[in-house]
């Protein structure tokens, strides 16, 4: 009773059906992050800014200002946040074990209300040692950000090496950021062989990237 | 308590669902009317409490109750009213309630006026319609649930995305939903065919209006769809070959197919089973949309939260569907009989050459929107296709399709005459040939490509009107006998004239925006003035407003023409606080034959502003080529022959009536 041709359309459905199977198990269990994009500003300059420091600070809380030239001479971390954003303050602890580790972070404190941006390092604590206000918001712009919070690694050069954006997880202190930050130690010339890698198959640690 | 209402309501609609999807096949299995008639009431208490479940929700929305943890997310308390109600869908959970919803309504219809249908035909299309209602209502329960509470209810909402708080994007998925889910309607017909083992061109005159309904809605969606894109994302295009809209695209080309098909069915008791898996991949193009969007397999404007769990249901509700309908098909397609033979050169021919020219183009956007995803789940790196492909590859398969189009309309059923039928079409061949002329007169840069394009939408318009016009007797015969032959004339004949010529009207639009678009982007000063296509925009400053609820930049532009004024312009920059993003708002100057459009781009803090201007020659026709389409569809839909309850056949048929 079967016909050949009236199977053709099952055995096409079967091949569909097999290749959405593989691709949803690679992009939900298998953690495979396909909302990657790519960042043009890898290995590329920071931008030029000059941002102030945040108002009327109080005597316990006494940060400067950020400009580019601050970013240069040794490796740092670059963190965009603000005190309305949730995700940055789940984040939080995070930088300040960063801190506590040696690790240099600056902090773009990203349209936020000066009074609001103390209470938060108040309660919370400060892991930043310079912090810039972009109340503007064209600064975020010019490094490209696109959610809160993003945080960069930025080498001694001055150049970013890696981008992250949306918090980073707890996990992913030692698996992810910890390792970036000892391979943004060595020249560029290395990183840019580990960043051509990176735009093939994105199975390898340092290339997972994202919210995962 | 409203929440928990809706909630209920859900559950039992699903318990209604899953009543109606097996007693009535049961039913109709054993010939045993009483189960067979379970299936009505079941339908109309489905529709009843997915009803109350989705008025629950829009209550939730509307009175902004921010323990109902959905309404929390994605709603505020100063939004407008028409972004509360729309907020409902402009979601995952929430838009799953309105597909849910439709889903219900066709069954609503089928039980109130699916009278005349065969009764086990009517238990078997309303069961059919259960069981997809059952896989739906349970992924809205166990995955998308909209009527968990959040403890403590947060003061206030997050806000909507605001690219959805606009007119636009408000009414886009009611009119998706509306299509999507009508070719679930041709998908329970083709499937009870199968089971029943029977295809006649009753069954074809019973699915017709549900394909059309399902078609007309998906056009008008679809056109809102890039109404919107056109104006809010700033770039002066209005359609990106994104992998979302091919999904939506897809089912469109399906069902375009399958409108034309079902007609060969009906008028010829032929092409059966192929009118069956047309059926079945139109609903199939429709959920595979409804699987890419919701899993996160695409990444897009269009995606909600991604979560695999619901991906991995939907995926499997997908295969259950369409994989055991294609089954059923594979073992019962070769019991249908064909009917009637024709020629190669007849309507049926015609209607089969546009048939595999639809398939093709479906096959070609279908590979170029999963061909990415394949290649990236074999591990093979990221590509990214684009509107490249498309353009060099559906394009060349829409030609012959456009040009084919007015002379299968006119080709007589069996066997045609094409040397005559082109005769006849002498007029419209001549005009098509003095638009390609007076084009390439108009366009120094003689782009024959794009005048060619002008000619086959001349070609497309007056060739309906030709057909119009023959089937009339226009100028052979007395004009109050014309009149009388066109009142006559069969909706459907009108609804085809209508929509074909929307098509020509459509490539106009088409072709003359992308082949003569101008395009200025620079930095403007407080009172530079920019020549753009026979205009003068001046830049008059920027200013901030404030609007119900976002800030906004707004810059003021006058538009003359040879120095007289013709408006001022208001592009925007808006700034939503609540939901911490902003929208860019185009400010568009529409005439009949062009838009003027102007953005406002950022500062560059020396009181300069990035501007974007297009001139868009014919633009708006590519919108009222796709209304005109819809009401072609419409006009159709009121053919007395569709209409349900209506007798078989007209006793008197005229001439003009028989070849239609």
């Amino acid at each position: 009773m079967l016909r050949p041709l009236t199977l053709i359309p099952v055995a096409i459905f079967a091949v569909l059906a097999v290749l959405f199977s593989v691709y949803l198990w690679q992009v939900g269990p298998g953690g495979k992050d396909i909302s990657q994009i790519p960042s043009a500003m890898i290995n590329k300059p920071a931008p030029q800014f000059n941002l102030p420091a945040i108002k009327n600070l109080p005597e316990t809380l006494k940060i400067p200002s950020l400009t580019t030239a601050d970013l240069k001479g040794k490796v740092s971390l670059v963190n965009v946040w603000a005190s309305w954003c949730p995700p940055c303050r789940i984040e939080h602890p995070v930088l300040m074990t960063l801190a506590d580790r040696g690790v240099t972070i600056y902090g773009i404190n990203y349209k936020d209300r000066p009074e609001d941006a103390v209470r938060f390092l108040t309660q919370l604590g400060n892991p930043f040692k310079q912090i810039g206000v972009d109340s503007s918001g064209r600064t975020s712009i010019d490094w490209g950000v696109y959610g809160y919070p993003e945080t960069f690694i930025v080498d001694a050069a001055g150049r970013i090496r890696y981008r992250h954006v949306g918090q980073i997880h707890p996990h992913q202190l030692e698996s992810l950021i910890l390792p970036l930050l000892k391979q943004a130690a060595q020249p560029a010339a290395d990183a840019a062989k580990a960043g051509a890698s990176k735009t093939g198959t994105s199975k390898t640690g340092a290339a997972k990237v994202g919210n995962s | 308590m409203i929440a928990e209402i809706g909630h209920y309501a859900v559950v039992l609609a699903l318990m209604l669902s899953i009543v109606q999807g097996i007693l009535p096949l049961v039913g109709a299995y054993r010939n045993d009317a009483a189960l067979m008639g379970v299936a009505e009431p079941a339908a109309r208490g489905q529709f009843l409490f997915v009803f109350i479940a989705f008025f629950a929700l829009t209550y939730a929305y509307v009175v902004s109750d921010f323990s109902v943890a959905l309404v929390a997310h994605t709603s505020h308390t100063l939004k407008p009213m028409l972004y509360k109600i729309s907020g409902v869908w402009g979601n995952h959970e929430g838009s799953m309630l309105l597909w849910i919803l439709i889903l219900s309504l066709f069954g609503l219809m089928v039980a109130q006026f699916g009278r005349n249908l065969p009764g086990s035909l009517r238990a078997r299309v309303l069961a059919i319609q259960g069981l997809i209602g059952i896989g739906f209502l349970a992924f809205l329960l166990f995955t998308s649930n909209p009527f968990l509470r959040l403890d403590p209810a947060p003061v206030e909402g997050q806000g909507l995305n605001p690219l959805l708080q606009d007119p636009g994007l408000a009414f886009h998925p009611p009119f998706l939903y509306l299509g999507y889910v009508g070719f679930s309607m041709a998908f329970s017909f083709a499937v009870a065919a199968l089971i029943e083992g029977r295809v006649d061109p009753a069954w074809a005159r019973w699915v017709r209006p549900w394909t059309l309904v399902a078609w007309t809605t998906l056009t008008i969606g679809i056109a809102l769809g890039s109404w919107w894109a056109y104006y809010e994302l700033g770039w002066g295009g209005w359609w990106f070959w994104d992998p979302v809209e091919n999904a939506s695209f897809l089912p469109w080309l399906v069902g375009t197919a399958l409108l034309h098909s079902a007609l060969v069915v009906e008028r010829r008791d032929t092409l059966k089973s192929w009118t069956i898996l047309l059926a079945i991949i139109a609903f199939g193009m429709s959920l595979l949309g409804t699987f890419l969007v919701r899993s996160g397999l695409l990444t897009s404007v269009h995606t909600f939260a991604t979560d695999p769990e619901r991906g991995v249901f939907i995926l499997g509700l997908f295969i259950v569907v369409i994989g055991g309908a294609l089954v059923l098909y594979a073992i019962r397609a070769p019991m249908l009989k064909g009917g009637g033979l024709f020629a190669p050169v007849s309507r049926e021919g015609a209607l089969v050459l546009n048939n595999l020219l639809l398939a093709t183009a479906t096959a070609v956007v279908f590979l170029g929107t999963l061909y990415p995803l394949a290649l990236d789940a074999i591990g093979s790196g990221k590509v990214s296709v684009g509107a490249p492909f498309f353009n060099a590859t559906f394009v060349p398969l829409m030609v012959p399709l456009l040009i084919a189009c007015p002379i299968g309309a006119m080709m007589a059923w069996k066997r045609g005459d094409l040397p005559g039928v082109v005769g006849r079409l002498r007029v419209a061949v001549g005009l098509a040939g003095l638009v390609v002329l007076a084009t390439v007169m108009i366009d120094g840069n003689t782009d024959i490509v794009a005048a060619l394009a002008m000619g086959v939408a001349a070609w497309l318009v007056t060739g309906a009107a030709v057909d119009l016009a023959e089937r009339t007797g226009l100028f052979r015969i007395s004009f109050s006998e014309t009149l009388r032959r066109a009142a006559n004339l069969p909706r459907s004949a009108w609804g085809t004239a209508i929509a074909h010529s929307a098509l020509g009207i459509m490539v106009a639009g088409i072709t003359a925006s992308s082949s003569w678009q101008t395009e200025r982007i620079q930095i403007v000063r407080l009172g530079d003035t920019v020549e753009l296509a026979g205009y003068e925009v001046t830049f008059r400053g920027a200013s901030n407003v404030t609007g119900p609820n976002y800030t906004a930049l707004r810059g003021t532009f006058d538009l003359t023409a040879n120095g007289r004024k013709i408006t001022t312009l208001h592009p925007e920059k808006r700034d939503y606080p609540a939901e911490k993003s902003g929208t860019t708002e185009a400010a568009i100057h529409t005439t009949p034959i062009a838009d003027v459009y102007v953005v406002l781009g950022d500062s560059d803090g020396k009181g300069g502003w990035a501007a974007r201007m297009y001139h868009n020659p014919l633009v708006p026709w590519i919108w009222a080529g796709a209304i005109f389409m819809a009401i072609g569809g419409m006009v159709s839909l009121s053919d007395r022959r569709l209409r349900v309850g209506a007798p078989k056949r007209v006793a008197h048929k005229t001439p003009a009536a028989e070849a239609a």
